[in-house]
């Protein structure tokens, strides 16, 4: 009795062992294969709408979407692991030099921007909007300011508490280098979480709070928190679809990326899930809480992909027009 | 004073101190009950609205009345089936090497040094060790190949996340089975072998059915412990959105704790609730699990007696 359950169990391992990996044959019209894509919790959402609408055009293809980050989701990218990266903030010269070393090419795509909202308590009466240069004094790793006094000295004489993503996010890389003109560059008593909700949270909970993340976890917070606007040296902006997608919410907008490997958009699944994405995308990202772009830019996107043109332009400085359209 | 004064005082001395003391155990054992019931009514009053079968029969989706938890759940279940059909025997007969057959010297103590630090070691390590042994196998990319019918590297697999968990949770496994084989006392073993068994004999059928109660209540730990873990499988490369369940062990997938931490970090309140269901069910298939193992140990309990 005994050994018959042994065996059982011995054959139940070796089924599943044995079992065929075959790919199911391709049929005319409908796509298989698996395309694989990995990055930033930040485009996640967009992606994973992506995703989910391309699975009643194509159902057989098999989407497959990780949270690694902006930069561990590049590091499998340059190993070969993923199709398409997810990333927060635009692929950094050491990575580019890691891809050229790995014979990995991409085609960098923006897909949305996602507007930063510097957020304070909503019993904070006091402050309302903010200058980059007062955004930098509180923030910088060298700053010396403790007291909201010590920033402005009519703000009263009590010590802010701060709120940050993980220092592995791209929105922490994003913000530290507009506001503090470095990427990191940031000082260490912060609270770091990488859930988003927390540093609501830890914001709403703290008549001294202050902290930044994504528009979108304002939007559904607004009764807990007030928004800060944001003067870049032509007068306070406050973040809102509208500031966001016509660039006046400066320097804290950002587009949202996906990188596509080159040898694998050579595969007819990858090909069609990208111009899919490209399709949607103005619809979707809508729909998760970021900011589309113009209808015009996804068309010139789409032409971008169709004829492959490669590499980064993360070194020019320009708007999403300026360098995409 | 005469003595039966003495007695008196030092009896109600005595008695108070018990009384003091059991009330302390009281309390105690209250602070735990009580943290847990305050969070089970959270989740239930949150999550039970938005369980239904269908729950379970959906896969993620960007609006969470049509989110569900298909694929984690299958995920889950795949990968703790498949750990617990490779730890089980593994521990056990590493225990039963270690506690009956290897001689108690210098190296046994320093084996068993091993294996309580390798349970105490943070498990996001292990994670990084799947990531590199498993998933790529030491190669910089993870082209598969077939070796041996096998296909290596296994990739970010049902079978790499099955492998990890399992050197997870084995030291786990191992010592409580250890501590099971030493807790049967040596009189069975000495009856065995005078009466001209040999060690396997006397092991197969003396010691470790004396010892399943312990061993059990050991895989009944450890396998909750991989059940309910999510940095080693998202350091090894375990996805979030899967719209398929494994079919087979080179599948890509999902695990239940994974999902729950995804639906939890939403921006929209209504994930969290979401979370809360998901909750519910990786709750229910850890109950389900101790369930088939606590009847299970019981029936080797009455067998003991019998």
């Amino acid at each position: 009795m005994k050994n018959r359950r042994m065996s059982a169990l011995l054959l139940l391992a070796a089924a599943s062992w044995g079992c065929s990996t075959d790919e199911e044959a391709h049929t005319a019209g409908v796509l298989t294969g698996t395309v694989s894509i990995d990055g930033s919790s930040t485009v996640f959402p967009i992606t994973e709408a992506v995703a989910e609408e391309y699975r009643t055009d194509q159902p057989e293809v098999r989407i497959t979407v990780g949270v690694s980050g902006t930069g561990g989701g590049f590091k499998k990218f340059i190993a070969g692991e993923t199709d398409i990266s997810n990333a927060s903030r635009s692929i950094k010269t050491k990575e580019l030099a890691h891809c050229a070393a790995n014979g990995r090419e991409f085609i960098e795509l923006p897909v949305a921007y996602d507007g930063l909202a510097v957020v304070v308590n909503n019993a904070n009466d006091f402050a309302t909007e903010v200058t980059v240069e007062e955004l930098r004094r509180i923030w910088a790793a060298d700053s010396a300011a403790k007291k909201w006094s010590d920033i402005r000295p009519e703000w009263p004489d009590r010590e802010f508490k701060l709120f940050a993503p993980g220092q592995d996010s791209g929105t922490f890389d994003y913000f530290t280098d507009e506001v503090n003109g470095e990427s990191g560059n940031c000082r260490s008593d912060v609270t770091f979480s990488e859930d988003d909700n927390v540093l609501v949270r830890g914001v709403s909970g703290d008549k001294d709070g202050m902290g930044f993340f994504g528009l979108a976890y304002y939007v559904e917070n607004q009764s807990k928190l007030n928004c800060l606007a944001i003067d870049a040296g032509v007068g306070p902006i406050i973040p809102s679809m509208e500031t966001v997608e016509n660039g006046s919410y400066a320097p804290l907008s950002r587009p949202l990326f996906i990188y596509v490997s080159t040898d694998s958009a050579k595969r007819p699944e990858v090909e069609d899930f990208v111009t899919f994405y490209l399709t949607e995308a103005r619809t979707l990202a809508g729909e998760v809480g970021y900011v589309p772009f113009p209808e015009e830019i996804y068309n010139s996107l789409r032409k971008r992909f169709s004829s492959r043109v490669v590499g980064s332009e993360s070194s020019k400085h320009g708007t999403v027009e300026e360098l995409y359209l | 004073m005469n003595r039966s004064q003495h007695f008196q005082d030092r009896f109600t001395q005595r008695h108070r101190k018990d009384r003091l003391f059991k009330s302390l155990t009281k309390v105690a054992m209250s602070i735990g009950f009580i943290a847990l019931a305050i969070l089970l009514t959270g989740i239930l009053i949150e999550g039970l609205p938005w369980l239904s079968w269908d729950f379970l029969d959906r896969y993620p989706s960007r609006t969470p009345s049509k989110a569900g938890f298909k694929a984690a759940f299958w995920g889950s279940l795949w990968v703790i089936g498949l750990t617990t059909l490779m730890t089980v025997p593994i521990g056990v007969a590493g225990a039963v090497y270690l506690e009956e057959y290897s001689a108690k010297g210098r190296f046994a103590k320093f084996i068993e040094l091993l294996i309580s630090n390798l349970a105490g070691v943070p498990s996001i390590l292990y994670g990084m060790l799947g990531l590199i042994a498993f998933v790529r196998m030491f190669q910089p990319t993870t082209d598969p190949t077939t070796f041996l019918g096998i296909q290596v590297p296994f990739g970010r697999s049902v079978l790499a996340g099955t492998c990890t968990l399992s050197l997870l949770v084995l030291p786990v496994l191992t010592i409580a089975s250890r501590e099971a084989l030493k807790a049967v006392p040596d009189s069975l073993r000495l009856a065995a072998f005078g009466l001209g068994a040999t060690r396997w004999q006397c092991v197969r059928h003396h010691v470790l059915p004396s010892a399943a109660p312990g061993i059990l209540t050991g895989v009944v730990l450890s396998i909750s412990r991989a059940l309910g873990e999510t940095a080693p499988l998202v350091m090894m490369g375990a996805l979030t959105y899967v719209a398929f369940t494994p079919s087979t062990v080179y599948d890509p997938f999902t695990a239940m704790p994974i999902q729950i931490f995804n639906w939890a970090s939403r921006p929209q309140p209504e994930f969290q609730s979401v979370a809360a269901a998901g909750i519910i069910v990786l709750l229910a298939v850890l109950l389900g699990m101790n369930a088939v193992v606590v009847l299970l140990r019981n029936r080797a309990e009455r067998s003991k007696a019998a």
